[in-house]
């Protein structure tokens, strides 16, 4: 069942058909293995997903389960030394075990985006931002640079910073970290990628920012069809945001399913204990049952 | 508790209301001298009484840490008054704000825990710092020490350790430790687990949780709206420096009044009840902009 605008009653326009006969995933993922080459040693322990065009899924967990290197798997940046040592991943059905080292080149950014938790470590300090995200632009849409600068303010406006024609001047080391993390999402939806990972997005932002990230990146699900991978050790952001959830604990994955039903009905030990540590001083537990008004 | 008024109001002046442990009002805090100053507080007044929790929620930039620094004498007012312990102090100059902060009235555990514990001094020279300062013998202060060390769940094995070599969760629950030795009447604790996992998370919230029953007066500064919301008796919302909220906790969170304190609970992430949708949100985002 999918249930494309559960969390966004008020916008719940009717534009998916229901139960549209299924597109084909623009990631696949099964049984993913990774191996650590040097040691030998398999970190994580078998991962598997589909992820169709506008659909969310989510991966919370504890510190050091693999969450990470699953994306990086997907990404086909693994650390040093490590592998995918079983399992495969396909990226709009071609398994990228055969990509050429340029095929990935061409898929990274416009099939699939990325925004890490450190923004800083992926934007270069030296450059002006908005002329990094407008090179992105020029160069993989082949656009002329007064056209490709267009479109990066277009963006920063996009991802809601207040002034983005100052913003586009600026350097890195001008922003805050919340300024910084909008900036990067701006140049990962760029070249309007079909599915994007976002792995502790927007752990380090205050909650208002947060939301407005979160939104954005619902928005932008409901009307390109971006399909998103959210990484998060809050299981409540996951739930905002995600049709289906896994959980993972020490490189497995403890439980797997639709994120209403695992909230709901959750099955496995860890599961629960990650709901009690969340409801034991979320929100929830202080929210008396909303008067309609 | 009645919340009467709609907005922020000056608060403590309830009619045979106990002297509160602290009054601020009317407090404007300036950084920066002339043109080039900007006032980072104006017109907050806000008072918490004896074994009272206020919790202080606003987003990044919004005077949190300001207020609390202010309160300690670690910057100065440039209008408005402070009281501590009914104790007028506003004009202070450093020599006698350090002289109430060696009196040990008031403490503050500050935002970065690597700031509240001296990296060189082992646990027990750390907790019993501020007894030896009183004037304490050296023994009775490592006995007193260990007795905290104990409220805060921590065992003694830990006083011969440096910060270095204990977990973010415990170096966070000394930091509470040595801010209660002088037994103060009021502490100040700014975001004191925003550094922490949800297993560390919960368990200081509930070490705040046992000291208030003991009755002391805790102001609780943070952005976390559910760890506020499980700890004060009343929350208090400052949005660019001025306090826009103050009220019963749970009414703060279930009938927020002011536009920034509904996005603010509108955007905290929740398991089940929907605090706001997109479309509320973002009605709410156009009207703090407009
Ligand atoms: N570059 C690396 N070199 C060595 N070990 C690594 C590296 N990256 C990850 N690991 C190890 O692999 C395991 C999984 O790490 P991963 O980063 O995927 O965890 P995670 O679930 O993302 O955790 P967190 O929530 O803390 O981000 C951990 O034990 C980690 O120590
Ligand atoms: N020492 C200083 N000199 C100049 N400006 C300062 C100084 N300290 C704080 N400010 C400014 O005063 C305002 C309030 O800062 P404050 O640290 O009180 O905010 P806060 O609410 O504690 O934020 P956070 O949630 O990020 O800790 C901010 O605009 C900040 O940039
Ligand atoms: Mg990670
Ligand atoms: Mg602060």
């Amino acid at each position: 069942m999918r249930t494309l605008s559960r969390n966004t009653a008020a916008g719940s326009a009717p534009q998916h058909a229901p139960a549209a006969p299924a597109a084909p995933p623009v990631i696949a993922v099964r049984d993913v293995r990774i191996s650590d080459r040097v040691t030998d040693r398999e970190i994580v322990h078998g991962v598997g997903f589909e992820l169709t065009p506008g659909k969310a899924v989510g991966i919370v967990g504890e510190s050091g389960s693999g969450k990470t290197l699953t994306c990086r798997a997907v990404l086909g940046i693994l650390p040093p030394h490590f592998e995918v040592s079983g399992g495969s991943v396909e990226i709009d059905g071609t398994d990228i075990a055969t990509l050429t080292p340029r095929q990935w080149t061409a898929l990274r950014g416009t099939t699939v985006g990325a925004v890490f938790q450190d923004p800083a470590s992926y934007l270069n300090p030296s450059i002006r931002v908005g002329a990094q995200i407008a090179e992105v632009i020029r160069v993989k849409k082949g656009v002329k640079r007064r056209e490709a600068r267009r479109q990066a303010l277009e963006l920063l406006r996009a991802v809601r910073l207040r002034d983005p024609e100052l913003v586009y001047g600026q350097y890195t080391y001008e922003l805050s970290g919340g300024m910084l993390q909008r900036v990067l999402i701006a140049a990962a939806i760029a070249v309007e990628p079909r599915a994007l990972i976002a792995d502790e997005a927007t752990t380090a932002l205050d909650v208002t920012v947060q939301a407005e990230i979160l939104d954005l990146l619902a928005e932008l699900r409901e009307r390109t069809g971006l399909a998103l991978v959210v990484v998060s050790h809050d299981l409540a952001v996951v739930a905002q945001l995600c049709d289906e959830v896994l959980v993972m604990r020490q490189g497995e994955v403890v439980e797997q399913g639709p994120t209403h039903s695992v909230l709901h009905d959750p099955q496995h030990a860890y599961t629960r204990l990650l709901m009690a540590e969340h409801e034991q001083y979320g929100l929830d537990k202080f929210l008396t049952p909303k008067e309609a008004s | 508790m009645t919340t009467a008024s709609p907005e922020a109001r000056p608060a403590g002046k309830e009619a045979g209301a106990p002297a509160p442990v602290l009054a601020v009002e009317g407090l404007e805090v300036r950084y920066g001298r002339g043109r080039r100053g900007r006032s980072a507080l104006r017109d907050v007044s806000l008072s918490v009484a004896p074994g009272e929790t206020v919790g202080v929620i606003g987003e990044t930039g919004s005077g949190k840490s300001t207020l609390a620094r202010a309160v300690l004498g670690l910057v100065r007012a440039s209008a408005g008054s402070i009281r501590v312990g009914g104790e007028e102090v506003t004009g202070y100059g450093n020599r006698r704000w350090r002289a109430l902060r060696r009196r040990g009235i008031v403490q503050y555990v500050f935002q970065d825990p690597l700031r509240s514990l001296d990296p060189d001094l082992t646990i027990e020279d750390s907790l019993i710092e501020p007894l030896l300062i009183q004037g304490v013998e050296r023994t009775e202060a490592v006995d007193r020490a260990r007795a905290f060390l104990d409220r805060v769940h921590l065992s003694a094995e830990l006083l011969g350790r440096l910060p270095g070599e204990l977990s973010g969760g415990q170096r966070q629950r000394v930091a509470v430790a040595r801010a209660l030795v002088t037994e103060p009447a009021l502490v100040i604790l700014d975001e004191p687990v925003s550094a922490l996992d949800s297993a560390n998370r919960v368990q200081v919230l509930e070490i705040l949780k046992e000291l208030r029953a003991a009755g002391t007066s805790l102001v609780f500064i943070s952005h976390d709206l559910g760890s506020i919301a499980g700890t004060a008796d009343r929350i208090a919302v400052l949005y660019r420096g001025e306090l826009v909220e103050v009220g019963a906790a749970r009414d703060v969170i279930n009938h927020p009044r002011h536009v920034y304190t509904r996005l603010l609970v509108g955007s905290a992430p929740t398991l089940h009840a929907r605090t706001a949708d997109r479309s509320e949100r973002e009605a709410l985002r156009a009207r703090l902009a407009g």
